[in-house]
């Protein structure tokens, strides 16, 4: 009795010091970003912040020039690529489980395929293909070849399968065109799978570094994440103001996983991310 | 009549994606494959010119690229055996009965949530001379002066696995977990009546029973490895350094493509041998992969 007691207590000692290796970096780093530069430097292990102040936060949205532009960037190529990506997966998702068409067990071999090729490959033809449609340096370039994701197809796919055909059928009965009753009764009864495959896309969008790098040059067009790391080159060693960009790119991800937490976990449970 | 309806429906349907999907992934793939043989310029109107293996035969001889596979191999050696162990263990734990579960499995989650940008900034700051890493290392005496930990090619590389195990233990973690849970609970009360205990309810039932999850983490750990770039860009500025000790066959690409003049055919060809590398390690491993972990028959 008293053996397993203290085999517990062991497996909750581990436990706990790796949850604090998790959340020590984070909790640092958000510390930092409210102290003084003088006191992140000198004050030796001290977590918290002897004088709390936000003007880091003030300095780098209204000092800096470009941090403010580099979160309207993030905010609008997230959130457009995901609405693209959720209309255009769900509909080919729904093509390839509901719809007879010619081609469509070539087209379900080749996203099938399609999940399993590293991106790697696509991005230096990728960016010479932009280069002569003329969308390099755009907001364009990160949205468009990102605008579906096979994963994603196939997941919609799997789920339409299985949703009733009644109630689409009673829908066509009054007249409403396939593509009404798509957007007007399927999508909002496929809201669980929409909504994971929304949130796990807009992680993507919002976090993504190597696209940014490659299609966009000039640095008013930046995202965060690459904004973030010009950033650094510029500052050196500012670590104030650096910590305080790194926990603006955090804090929106962070509210959307407490707000929309059971997504996340069935999202991880389909195979998380790619 | 319906059934001509819905042809033209499933073109209407799919269409969006299939004018992606054509675009921006299967002329690329080919386009690769066709850059790859060719000298390319690009100043001016871009210009080919044939030179069959060539490039291929380059890299083969090129230093650098030596140096950025024996770099990339030793990042993917170490962290994928570490990343999945780590992942199994804590999985373990949590699954056995633990108070808070949930709790630890939301706290954990955070660095999944987090860009390899910011988190690559917050590592850079904690390794920094003036972090507190150096701090802690010279308060209790095992150094006697701060290192730069980033600035030292002995150290960097190290520095960048830890951070990158730290960061993607959570999301394995998970995935074994719901793996453990999806173990009969039967089986072990069987075994417990048998008069196993815990280490071989583990070893006789737990990991035979993960082994198409673990195949799994296996796959998406060597592909994810195996394209080692953004930590690896940010840490040296993307320059590969100190003395190419970051230097990885992403990165290398990259430089190839995009730094230097009229090596993108040459890049292309590094980066075809790397993708096709990599997708018929995924696709051996799919085969031995659990259909249901992969996504497939889910939902």
């Amino acid at each position: 009795m008293k053996k397993v007691h203290l085999s517990k207590v062991i497996l909750y000692v581990i436990l706990i010091v790796y949850a604090v290796i998790t959340v020590y970096p984070f909790l640092w780093a958000l510390f930092a970003s409210i102290k003084p530069y003088s006191e992140i430097v000198g004050s030796g292990l001290k977590l918290l912040p002897h004088n709390p102040t936000l003007e880091n936060f003030k300095y780098i949205f209204t000092q800096d020039p470009l941090f403010p532009k580099w979160v309207i960037n993030s905010i609008v190529i997230a959130v457009v690529g995901t609405v693209l990506n959720v209309i255009f997966n769900s509909m080919c998702g729904y093509a390839l489980a509901r719809l007879h068409f010619p081609g469509r067990k070539t087209l379900f071999m080749i996203v099938m395929i399609c999940i399993m090729v590293p991106a790697q490959i696509l991005l230096i033809p990728n960016y010479l293909i932009m280069k002569q449609l003329g969308l390099l340096d755009s907001y364009a370039a990160l949205i468009i070849p990102s605008a579906i994701n096979f994963s994603y197809i196939f997941m919609m796919r799997q789920f339409f399968i299985s949703f009733p055909t009644e109630i689409e059928e009673a829908a066509e009965l009054d007249g409403l065109s396939r593509l009404m009753i798509f957007f007007r009764i399927v999508i909002p009864m496929a809201r669980a799978s929409v909504g994971t495959q929304a949130i796990f896309v807009f992680l993507a969008f919002w976090n993504d570094f190597m696209k940014p790098l490659l299609y966009v040059t000039s640095q008013e067009k930046y995202t965060l994440t690459l904004g973030l790391q010009s950033f650094q080159s510029q500052h050196a060693t500012q670590w104030n103001y650096i910590m305080a960009a790194a926990i603006v790119t955090i804090i929106p991800i962070v509210i959307m996983y407490i707000l929309l937490n059971k997504y996340f976990m069935k999202g991880m449970k389909i195979g998380g991310d790619k | 009549m319906k059934k001509k309806g819905e042809k033209l429906q499933g073109l209407i349907f799919s269409l969006p994606a299939l004018i992606i999907l054509f675009i921006f992934t299967l002329l690329p793939i080919l386009y690769s494959f066709y850059l790859s043989f060719n000298k390319v310029n690009l100043v001016g109107d871009i210009s080919y010119n044939f030179v069959g293996l060539g490039n291929y035969i380059k890299a083969l001889r090129d230093p650098r690229v030596i140096v950025a596979i024996q770099n990339t191999l030793k990042y993917v050696i170490i962290v994928v055996p570490a990343q999945t162990l780590l992942a199994l263990l804590l999985a373990y734990i949590l699954n056995s009965g633990i108070k808070f579960q949930t709790g630890f499995r939301t706290l954990l989650f955070l660095p999944t949530l987090t860009s390899s940008s910011a988190l690559t900034m917050i590592f850079m700051f904690l390794f920094s001379v003036n972090g507190p890493i150096n701090k802690m290392l010279v308060g209790v005496g095992i150094l006697n002066q701060p290192v730069g930990f980033l600035y030292d090619s002995k150290t960097v590389l190290y520095a960048i696995i830890i951070m990158n195990v730290w960061s993607t233990v959570p999301m394995f973690m998970t995935i074994y977990l719901a793996g453990l849970q999806d173990i009969p609970k039967t089986m072990y009360e069987a075994a417990e009546i048998d008069g196993a205990n815990a280490f071989q309810r583990l070893v006789k039932i737990t990991v035979p029973q993960l082994v198409p999850v673990t195949n799994y983490i296996v796959m998406v750990g060597l592909a994810s490895t195996f394209q080692l770039f953004d930590q690896t860009y940010i840490v040296s500025g993307g320059s590969g350094g100190p003395n190419n000790a970051t230097l990885t066959l992403s990165l290398i690409i990259y430089q190839y493509a995009f730094k230097t003049f009229g090596t993108i055919g040459y890049a292309s060809a590094i980066a075809v041998v790397l993708t096709l590398f990599i997708f018929i390690l995924t696709m051996i491993l799919r085969k031995f992969s659990n259909e249901n972990v992969t996504g497939e028959g889910l939902d």
